[in-house]
């Protein structure tokens, strides 16, 4: 076998390029995360209502996305929602929306498991004080619940931070399109895929370090 | 024991020679020497932390000690090497602890039974696995030790649908299977509610008659007098004092096992 | 509004979203038994007491988990090849990204398992005189199963949505049959809505069963 050139330089050439798909790819993360946890909050309380139609619709919701691919969605919200609504999004719009509207089930469940992890006895005595069903959850459940999302949610957040790369799908210019671009311009696809691996787990390993260093805070305080 | 008279006048099955264990800085058992002769019930007998199951779990190698000597039958187990600059140190294959585990079984204080096992599952998996014995052949050798400690209608239960005094008596049986030639058990009835502990004990009791060498490790005093040969109290990683129960119990020699019996206020004789 | 929703669309792609199917199964089974299998012994490198082969183990899931799914099909397609001097089918690329992805995942699945069986079922079987890799085999393990049964179907689920990503490799897979319907009819709601459906279909009763094996451990518990 031949020996293979290696030659970073030519990518590297394009560092523009990558440090614009980075901040793509930041861009759509921070965006669906935000839009994400205000949609998980909603829905969480959907499924955990009272009323059975809407605890029906949380339920639902949760387990569509639960259930499909993720690039379904991406595609749905690009393609076939225009149809519906008339409105044509854009990529970047799309890619937010189908992974706002699917990371807002994972936070809801995320939100559910935390707040149902709280024992019963914690609402027996917050409602024993005389307190009412908002008062208790908002001084006695979440504050408890809140310490036990942690870990998950910030699970949930890199997988937001993931599969923001199906947004090249749709021809966004976040890293993996941008990525796609250099490879086909200098023909480097060996160095250009493994720089962007290396981008993306730089990325998400600083990241999960970081977090780690604030869950373990978290658990000690 | 050496200091009182021998049950039995053969050499002992189990010794060990200023036996010493630490974890990281502390030194936990200090040098303990102790003769184990056939027939034998020594009944160990301390305050928390005076080293009591740490002295047994070396017995049986579930802790490697980190000094002195075990002799099981007369042999010493584990190879000694000699360094270069002459000093000594000892090396246990695992070939060899496994031997030494068959032959001195041990019943704990959580059971440890296997959960995805029946109760005859559970007594059979040794004889299957380590004896190589046939499956009918171990079977009913398995039937017949858990008929011994009175539960032959329990055979296919698993052991989470058990109570936890037929939890300990499954793993009795589990023990007596393997033909251990001496059988430890650390604090058996601990972790058991108060009306379950004295099927256990019977059930031990009905070993003593047997003739079995047994060493046990227990907090109730009353058992340990009924039961043992003899009574050795450890107090901070040696052996404070040792005697027949007679001894120990009625007639104390040193200050601080007076003060234990006298503390342990569940002890009537 | 006023779109009317074309159902004699659903069952004229039907046939060819079954090929997809087809394609769809074939890559979920082989990968999901390749990752098992091979997370097996990578879990087993996690807990080695040979310091470099932990590490070896270790570097292998973190590869994994913090690079996307997506990135790492790419790779093996279009990067990969230019390293070993073979072209892969997109198949085959496919297959060996997510088998290997899922691989990491199961190995973590494995060891959490293996470290939450108590040291006391170590002891009981030593104390009969079991040999580690005896006690091991017939002790640990089948509790390993038992315990992480439901931690396996939850990956299950995620292995079946992974490969809808073979779809942007062109392989001929559910998502990829949508893809090329749609572009050819022109009916992206009705073809990416019944894409979406075929996937829930295939897909929900894993996780339902994921969750009635949940509640059902939680209950004996």
């Amino acid at each position: 076998m031949q020996q293979y050139e290696w030659d970073f330089g030519a990518v590297l050439a394009y560092w523009p390029m990558l440090l614009h798909g980075l901040w793509g790819t930041v861009a759509i993360s921070a965006l669906a995360i935000l839009f994400g946890i205000v949609g998980g909050g909603l829905v969480a309380a959907m499924r955990m209502s009272r009323h059975v139609a809407l605890r029906t619709i949380g339920t639902a919701y949760i387990e569509f996305y639960r259930n499909t691919p993720g690039i379904v969605h991406f595609f749905w919200v690009y393609y076939a929602l225009p149809v519906i609504t008339n409105v044509k999004l854009g990529p970047l719009e799309a890619a937010v929306v189908a992974l706002a509207t699917q990371s807002s089930a994972f936070y809801a469940e995320v939100l559910r498991g935390g707040i149902q992890s709280i024992v019963r006895g914690q609402w027996e005595g917050a409602t024993a004080l005389g307190m009412s069903r908002a008062d208790a959850l908002r001084r006695i459940i979440v504050p408890q619940a809140a310490r036990r999302m942690v870990a998950p949610f910030v699970e949930r957040s890199f997988e937001i931070v993931k599969t923001s790369s199906l947004a090249s799908t749709l021809a966004y210019g976040e890293l993996l399109y941008q990525g796609m671009q250099i490879a086909s311009i200098t023909y480097r696809p060996l160095e250009t895929y493994s720089l962007l691996a290396l981008i993306y787990f730089a990325l998400l390993y600083v990241l999960s370090s970081l977090a780690k260093i604030l869950e373990d805070r978290l658990q000690e305080a | 024991m050496s200091e009182i008279a021998p049950s039995t006048t053969d050499a002992p099955i189990l010794r060990s020679e200023n036996l010493r264990k630490s974890f990281g800085p502390i030194e936990v058992l200090k040098g303990i020497d102790l003769d184990v002769k056939r027939g034998d019930r020594i009944a160990i007998i301390g305050g928390s932390g005076s080293g009591k199951s740490t002295l047994l779990r070396c017995l049986n190698f579930m802790e490697l000690p980190t000094g002195g000597k075990v002799f099981l039958e007369g042999e010493r187990i584990g190879t000694v090497r000699t360094a270069r600059d002459g000093s000594q140190s000892v090396t246990y294959s695992e070939r060899e602890l496994m031997s030494v585990r068959r032959r001195v079984g041990m019943v704990f204080q959580q059971f440890n039974l296997f959960p995805h096992m029946s109760s005859i599952e559970n007594v059979m998996e040794g004889l299957v696995t380590v004896m190589r014995r046939p499956k009918s052949e171990a079977r009913a050798r398995a039937a017949h030790e858990l008929e011994r400690v009175g539960l032959s209608d329990k055979l296919d239960v698993y052991p989470g649908r058990l109570s936890g005094g037929q939890q300990q008596r499954v793993a009795i049986a589990r023990a007596l299977a393997m033909d251990p030639e001496v059988l430890l058990f650390d604090e058996p009835t601990s972790s058991l509610d108060p009306e379950l502990v004295g099927e256990v004990l019977r059930t031990i009791l009905t070993l003593a008659e047997d003739g079995r060498t047994m060493l046990l490790v227990t907090h109730e005093l009353g058992f340990a007098y009924r039961f043992a040969t003899h009574v050795i109290y450890l107090y901070d990683g040696v052996v404070h004092e040792t005697g027949t129960g007679e001894q120990i119990f009625r007639n104390p020699q040193k200050e601080k096992t007076r003060a234990f019996i006298a503390r342990s206020s569940e002890f009537s004789l | 509004m006023g779109y009317q929703f074309d159902f004699s669309m659903v069952v004229k792609i039907l046939p060819v979203l079954w090929r997809g199917v087809l394609v769809t199964l074939e890559l979920w089974v082989i990968c999901l038994a390749v990752g098992l299998v091979l997370g097996f012994f990578v879990s087993l490198a996690r807990i080695s007491p040979f310091a470099p082969v932990r590490l070896a183990g270790r570097s292998f899931v973190e590869l994994f988990r913090n690079i996307p799914a997506l990135i790492q099909l790419i790779w093996f397609f279009y990067a990969f090849p230019i390293l070993i001097g073979a072209q892969l089918t997109p198949f085959v690329a496919a297959a060996l990204g997510i088998s290997l992805n899922t691989a990491a995942f199961s190995a973590e699945i494995y060891r959490s398992g293996i470290q939450s069986i108590e040291r006391g079922q170590w002891e009981g079987a030593m104390a009969i005189g079991m040999s580690r890799a005896d006690t091991f085999r017939r002790v640990i393990l089948p509790q390993v199963f038992r315990r992480m049964l439901p931690a396996f179907t939850n990956r299950a689920v995620e292995v079946a949505k992974v490969t809808s990503l073979a779809s942007v490799l062109s392989v001929h897979e559910l998502m990829y049959q949508g893809r090329v319907l749609s572009s050819t009819y022109y009916r992206p709601l009705e073809i990416l809505t019944t894409v979406g459906v075929v996937y829930l279909v295939m897909i929900y009763p894993m996780t339902w069963t994921s969750s009635a094996l949940e509640r059902r451990m939680r209950r004996k518990a």
